[in-house]
This record gives structure tokens, sequence and C-alpha cells, in this order.
């Protein structure tokens, strides 16, 4: 059962051939069983109360394809009356008085939360090995890391822990973890998905999408999670397409842009090969493949990396110990409140990125760094811009190598060069302004196993937002 | 590049301590990330303008109509320390 799609599921669901109660008891018994640390809590009275209410709902013939389907929540979606932690100290004690939007959606199409999954802290991480709950293990391979931030909830989906997954994707927290864990994930266009509950970290930057086993379960559980929210000022004004209208549709005459830039030196060659050969299957399918550039990619990990800290540094300030979270013990004033309750609470690579942030946003830096990264984050956009004037889609590797060993990477710089595929689309995220409509907006990593290991490597496929909805197409049409 | 007195200058305006013994790595930790920012000097930017969010839009208004329920008992429930309907801190002025 647990192998089991969305698809299949609702299919067994409504044939009865199992129960939502049956089918989240399947569940909660193997996250019991599992050593992966997939999960920082388990919701399993919530789970078993929600599975009984969609049971009652398909009884009545009132369901809809996602009714009574379990799936783990990455913990940095508020979820009201359950602790959302973001993988931090600081948010162990915070129990959300609060639905985000996403968690109010997927309730609304009566999904089953089993619980929170496992993140690198505040989502500042590519291995899942920065949370405060302790490391999450790759289902494939214990030893390797899942990917981060999104870890716990590609190793849920890849360990048959829960049938799919959300996530959020800074800089490529859905797409990474999706990739080294070998499932699906989906970054969508910026502003699609409403942040509102969603705990902030780089809030330019930030989307959250769904990690699942298939593109059509992808864009099944995209449709429940999108759409305009006047809660979210960044949320975008029209209307979501629907997500599984053109699955079946044909890619004969697509256009697939590689970019050179993507294929160079840093790629693992049993990585490159793979995604190779996906794109040879796309062109015996009829698609027509060209190389396009992104020259100014080679600027997307540093602009990155000053972006992201400087939005950080600022989002993070609310944490003070005064209205929420961590306070630390007998202060001796407010300044020693503010001082112990944010060293005590926040782990070291959060410092680390408050740190930077602070510093590129200050007064004779901010030139230098924070003005300078918006300008170089301008010309990556523009780079995308100017490629999908050739092209449908763009594909290219998602991460440079597969799963590597836990504790491999412990320098901060070695392990952010790690992102060196992702990052971009988080950049150029959703510009729509007329002259810049067609940027990068839409992000979906496909997994395709590598021989001769456990391990996989995933190809990403990018569409600009004016049609993001080919994503789904282009991949459930490699099945 | 940061140098200790700086970095306790930093670590002050982020509200964060350094642990005693560690202000050499960390200083060495940011700076490797400031180097790695460096390259970003090589980019002609000249003529571009920053971009400093992906959605061009203008801040959307609405009504200047109640819109929520006052909820300040449920949000006071999750805080450290209340006391009449405020926040508590230790004392600011005596």
């Amino acid at each position: 059962m647990h192998t089991k799609t969305i698809v299949e599921l609702a299919e067994g669901l409504r044939n009865k051939e199992f129960s939502s109660v049956e089918l989240t008891q399947n569940y909660l018994r193997r996250i019991e069983k599992s050593d992966l640390n997939a999960f920082i809590t388990v919701t399993a009275e919530l789970a078993l109360a929600q599975a009984q209410a969609a049971d009652d709902k398909i009884a009545q013939g009132k369901s809809g394809i996602l009714t009574g389907i379990p799936y783990a929540h990455k913990d940095i979606f508020c979820s009201k009356g359950v602790k959302t932690s973001a993988g931090s100290k600081m948010l162990d004690n915070f129990i959300s008085p609060y639905d985000s939007t996403v968690s109010h959606r997927l309730n609304q199409a009566d999904l089953v939360m089993l619980g929170k999954a496992n993140m690198d802290e505040f989502a500042m991480g590519s291995t899942t090995e920065n949370s405060y709950f302790g490391k999450t293990l790759n289902p494939w391979d214990a030893k390797k890391v899942p990917g981060g931030s999104s870890g716990g909830s590609a190793a849920a989906v890849a360990g048959g822990l829960s049938c799919f997954a959300t996530g959020t994707d800074t800089g490529g927290s859905i797409r990474q973890p999706a990739s080294l864990c070998g499932i699906t994930g989906l970054k969508p266009t910026y502003g699609r998905v409403s942040r509102y509950g969603i705990i902030a970290y780089a809030s330019s930057l930030d989307q959250a999408g769904p990690m699942t086993k298939t593109a059509e379960d992808a864009a099944l559980v995209l449709n429940a999670m999108a759409g305009f929210d006047a809660k979210d000022s960044t949320s975008a004004e029209q209307a979501a397409p629907d997500y599984t209208k053109n699955l079946q549709d044909s890619i004969k005459g697509l256009r697939i842009g590689l970019p050179k830039e993507f294929f160079s030196d840093g790629l693992d060659s049993a990585v490159a090969a793979e995604i190779m050969a996906a794109v040879k299957g796309f062109e015996g399918m009829g698609a027509e493949v060209q190389e396009v550039s992104l020259p100014n990619s080679k600027y997307a990990i540093p602009t990155y990396y000053i972006v992201a800290p400087c939005e950080c540094s600022s989002n993070l300030s609310r944490m003070d110990g005064v209205r929420f979270g961590h306070r630390a013990a007998n202060p001796k004033d407010l300044e020693d409140l503010y001082l112990r309750s944010r060293t005590e609470g926040f782990g070291e690579e959060v410092k680390r990125r408050i740190m930077i942030g602070t510093y590129a946003l200050s007064a004779g830096y901010y030139d230098e760094y924070y003005l300078k990264a918006q300008k170089t984050r301008h010309l990556i956009t523009d780079d995308f811009a100017q490629a999908f004037k050739k092209v449908d889609v763009i594909m290219g590797p998602v991460s440079p190598t597969t799963a590597w060993d836990l504790g491999a990477i412990k320098d901060p710089v070695s392990m952010y060069l790690a992102d060196i595929y992702t990052l971009s689309a988080n950049l150029a995220g959703a510009t729509c302004s007329a002259p810049r409509f067609l940027s990068i907006q839409t992000v979906l990593a496909v997994p395709v196993a590598v021989p001769n290991s456990k391990l996989w490597a995933v190809a990403a496929v990018c569409a600009a937002e004016v049609k993001d909805w080919i994503v789904p197409s282009v991949a459930v049409t490699k099945k | 590049m940061i140098d200790e007195p700086e970095l306790k200058q930093i670590a002050y305006l982020a509200k964060l301590l350094i642990a005693d013994g560690q202000s050499e790595k960390t200083a060495a930790d940011l700076n490797n990330i400031l180097q790695l920012a460096e390259k970003l000097a090589t980019a002609d930017t000249s003529k571009i303008s920053p971009m400093a969010h992906p959605l061009q839009m203008t801040q959307r208004l609405r009504a200047d109509e109640v819109s929520e329920k006052d909820q300040s008992e449920l949000f006071q429930s999750i805080a450290p320390k209340t006391e009449k309907r405020h926040y508590l801190v230790p004392t600011v002025i005596e």
C-alpha cells in the first residue's frame, strides 16, 4: 500500500479496497518502525480523526481526488494546535495558533496529515543535518544525506512513510532533496502558492510546492495548493491553471533548451549521462533539443548567498524571546534577554547567515554587497528571459552529484557550492512585468536512476510562467 | 574582510553572542562566504537596475475595515511571559 501513488490510492479508496483509516494506520505503523528520523512530530490522533472524516465523506459520495490521502507536512507550515518548529530549538515550544493558507487548503481537500516533517533549521541547509531534532537518513542508503532543506519530506515519500509530502524551496530545497531521494519535487512559480503562515526564510525567494512519486501526483497536489490569497501580499493576482489538464498532451515539437553552463566540469559524469539519456528519450518522442546559454549563472551562488542572508537577517529578527519561542532563563535586562534567547535558540548555520546578512545590509557595505547582488539577480533573470524566447522548457541537472555521505561536507562554502544548479531559478523567481514576462517560474525535478548504484539523479524541467502548466505535462510524458 | 572588533559589532547588531574562543573560527567562516561574494564585483552592472523582488507588483490596498476578530488571548497563550494582556520583559526604565 505504501508504494502506491495518489492516483492509485484514490482508486483503492473509491473502490472500497481499503479505508482511509486503514491506510493511515498502515503509514503510522511504518513511521513508528522507521529509523529515518523523517518526522519531528507525528500527529497520530489528528490523522486518524481526519481519516475517519474522510471515510465518512467517501461513504456519502462527497469525496474529491485527494480525500483521505495521508501526507507529511514540512514543519515550516503553521498547523493550528500543532508544534511548528521549523527544525529549530527557537520554536521547539511553538504551538501554532493558526493555520497557514497551505495547511488550510490541504485540510479543505480532506487530506490526512500524518505529522510534521524534519528539515534544516529555518530551511537553511542542503542535507537536513542542520535540524535541532537530529539528521534525517536517506531511505536508499542510510549512510547518505537525503538532501535539504525538505529532507524529511523527501525521505518520508521515498521511504514509504507517507504517500506524498509538502516542501518549500528558497534555493533548491524541494528539488534537491527530491533529486537525492529519487522522487518528484515541484517548485511552483513565485506567487502561485500563498506564503501566509509559512515561517519565512527569504521572502523574495520562498515558494512552497508538492513532493510526490509522479508528475501527475504533483499536478494534483499543486491544484489544491495554488491560487490567489489576499492574506499574502506577494500572492499573484491571477487564477492558477488546472495543472492536470494537459498531462496527456504530446510533446512533439516541444523545444527543450540545455544550458551549456550546466553541463560543464563540475557535473558528475554518471549524473550527466542519465540526464542526457532522459533528454534523448524526450527527443525520441518528438521534442526538439537545442543548446541555450545562461551566461550569468556563474553569479548565482554569490548572489543567492548575499540576497537570502540579508532577507533572513530581517525575517528572523522577530525571534526575540518576547512573544513566542525560546526565552532565556532569568534575563538580567532586556538586552540580555534578546542576546541569550537568540544565541541559545539558533543553530550555527542560522547564526552565520544572520550575521552575513547583517553585515551586507550595514551602512558601509550595502552598495558593495546587497545592491550589487540585486543587480546580478537582474542579470540572471534576464538570461532566462532570453532563453525562453528560443525554447519552451529548460532541462538540466538538479544536483551535481548523487547523495553524498552524512557528515562529508563540513565547510559552509563547500556546502553552498552544491546548490549551483538550483539557485538561478529562485533568483529569477517570478518576474511578471511586461518586458520580462517570460521568466523562469516553475521547476520540476524528475527522477532517473543511476545504474549500478542505489542512488538517483534528477532532471529539472523549467518553464516560463505563462505556461507553467507545461512542466508536469512534460514530465508525465516520460513515464 | 571582517576582523575581530568588526565581528563583535556585527554580532551585537544581530543580537547574538559569540562564544569564548569562537571569534577566530566565526570570522574565518564569514570571510570565506564574503570571499565567495567577491566574484560579484566582476559583473558589469553599470546599466542594470537592482531587482528586489521577482513580482513587479504594487502593494494591494484594502478597505479600512476590521477583518479579523481580536485574538490577543490566543496569541498570548503561547508567549513566554504575560500579565494583564501585556507581554512582560525585564524592567527597562526604573
